[in-house]
């Protein structure tokens, strides 16, 4: 049972060396909080990883080395490739994806352990069987509703939430047949006076299968703007699977790392949910249901919108002093975030002030906006959370929405009946001129009609993202030159 | 180890992230969630002594797969991270 260290070193020394990935772990998250240290921070979190799987493989003898290092080389090459292959507008269901490769493991890598130690010395522990039911509940749901999550992000599943009340009912139906199964497997040893045989593993799977059924019903009946609670929650999930699989194994760095990645993805999907003033239960069960009828939107939009060109939103740029963008999953979609990044070096060297307004939830990721703006050079300084930028907006000359819908609805403040009532939205109706550049008029994912586009200070630019932004470019260029 | 070792290092880790993660600024949430989505990929540790030294046929064939999805996870998580975390420090100039 020992490899090449373990002949040379005390057993303290492999504590050790898990002890020092540990630390390496949570000063990469440490250097995660500036963007300065970021980049070094991902290096020494991935120093830490390099770390505890070259002592683990150095440590523990492999009977197997051909079969370990065929599974190491295909997981590295597949994961490198996607890595580079996929674009930046695909990376939430990138992440979805790779998360649920993570969750994947851990409910397998506890099964095995259960065959092994079947196979071996036959003692089935109540922490072992317990642990490894737990594993395997959160595992199994990680890799099922990560794959419908990051599906529904690629268009492949449907996006639009359904509520149904069979949905609910399967989705109780297996959660509770995984338990009983998770409860089988726990009690049947003393049941059988402690000596079990191999043919009681099977009940493992069937909680896998049950889990995994669990996650899918989960994930399809909910609608894709609400895909970042749902992403940061199964990003937790599949750190707690990993932290479960540690206490089946015994094993510390698995239990440290879990943890920590379990308490971040939490720690975002409260920053979501609180975002929408919604709970968690409500994402996950309650479904968002916007009801507005054609006529009633036909009520509120009706001799109230005001349509607005290209050549006149440069007019209102030529005066401004201070102007605040507000993007949304629409300019995502478009891509236009290197259209807008050009608009705004355009202005800055005109000398205007111009900052970006972003609310936690826009787009399909926590921070999505960001990376997305990031990645067209737009410096991180300009990107005002919405605590900042609020106050601002009444000595702004300008708001330019693109893409963006329910995050600037007047209703969160004014209807208390409307299904995003309390939502803390972005007030730019607060400033002198706010153009909303949009599709049409068709209503964001709560389903209802946003006043703002009829109030009086607002014009509506129409068109796709990308090139209406372009077309301000060089509108912008022009009347400059 | 018993099992209240290892719970003393669950609730501590879970202080930890707490105080440490709150900490990260909207900015960064992506490469947060992207770099934490690696971290969890550490299930790899496992999968390599499962596949390893597999006493049965079902173990190693378990691990093998195991190894698979776990290494997906760490390469393609840690590789994303950096790569958006690049940009982050270009648009910070």
């Amino acid at each position: 049972m020992a490899g090449i260290l373990a002949q040379q070193l005390p057993e303290q020394a492999l504590q050790f060396a898990y002890l020092v990935s540990g630390i390496m772990f949570i000063q990469g998250l440490r250097d995660m909080t500036h963007p300065r240290t970021a980049t070094r921070g991902n290096l020494i979190s991935s120093g830490g990883m390099f770390l505890a799987v070259a002592v683990t493989i150095l440590w523990f003898e492999i009977l197997t080395p051909a079969i370990l290092a065929a599974g190491l080389l295909i997981g590295g090459v597949v994961g490198a490739y996607l890595a580079v292959a996929v674009e930046t507008t695909e990376m939430p269901q990138l992440v979805g994806l790779f998360n649920g490769f993570g969750g994947g493991a851990s409910a397998v890598v506890a099964g095995a352990e259960l065959v092994d130690v079947l196979a071996g010395s036959g003692d089935l522990g109540v922490g072992l069987t317990a642990s490894a039911a737990i594993a395997a509940i959160i595992g199994s749901v990680t890799f099922s509703g990560s794959f419908v999550a990051s599906g529904k992000l690629h268009g492949i599943v449907g996006e639009s939430p359904v509520s149904t009340n069979v949905g609910h009912a399967l989705k109780v139906t297996f959660l509770g047949v995984a338990l009983v199964a998770g409860a089988v497997l726990v009690v049947q040893p003393s049941l059988f006076g402690g000596v079990p045989t191999a043919e009681w593993v099977p009940v493992y799977w069937v909680i896998v299968a049950a889990a995994l059924l669990l996650g899918i019903f989960l994930v399809v009946p909910i609608g894709g703007a609400d895909m970042p609670v749902v992403i940061s929650l199964l990003n937790s999930y599949s750190g707690l699977a990993a932290a479960t699989t540690g206490f089946v194994l015994n094993n510390t760095v698995l239990i440290i790392a879990g943890t920590l990645v379990g308490a971040a993805g939490m720690i975002l999907t409260i920053i979501m949910c609180e975002s929408m003033n919604r709970s968690l239960a409500n994402v996950f069960f309650g479904g968002l249901g916007g009801d507005d009828t054609a006529e009633e939107m036909e009520d509120i939009y009706e001799g109230q919108i005001t349509e607005t060109s290209p050549e006149e939103v440069t007019m209102l740029l030529e005066t401004a002093e201070r102007v605040v963008i507000v993007p949304g999953y629409g300019m995502a979609v478009a891509q236009a975030q290197h259209a807008v990044a050009e608009l705004v070096d355009l202005l800055e060297d005109s000398g205007v002030d111009v900052e970006f307004g972003i609310h936690p939830v826009a787009g399909r990721m926590p921070g999505h906006m960001n990376a997305l703006l990031a990645e067209a050079d737009v410096p991180y300084d300009k990107m005002r959370e919405l605590e900042e930028v609020n106050p601002t907006f009444s000595q702004t000359d300008l708001v330019i929405v693109t893409g963006a819908n329910d995050v600037v609805n007047p209703r969160a403040n004014e209807d208390d009946d409307s299904p995003i009532a309390g939502m803390p939205i972005l007030n730019v109706e607060d400033a002198r001129h706010v153009v909303v550049n949009k599709r049409s008029l068709s209503p964001g994912f709560s389903g209802i009609a946003n006043p703002l586009f009829a109030r009086d200070n607002t014009s509506m630019l129409f068109g796709d993202a990308k090139a209406s932004m372009q077309s301000l470019v060089n509108e912008y260029k022009e009347s400059n030159s | 180890m018993t099992f209240v070792e290892n719970l003393t290092l669950f609730v501590l880790s879970a202080f930890i992230g707490y105080e440490v993660i709150t900490k990260i600024p909207t900015n960064l949430h992506t490469p947060l969630m992207s770099g934490a989505n690696a971290i969890s990929g550490i299930t790899l540790l496992g999968s390599v002594v499962v596949a390893g030294q597999g006493e049965t046929t079902l173990a190693t064939a378990l691990g093998f797969l195991a190894v698979v999805m776990a290494t997906i996870n760490v390469v393609g998580g840690y590789l994303v991270s950096h790569f958006m975390l690049s940009e982050f420090s270009q648009g910070g100039r």
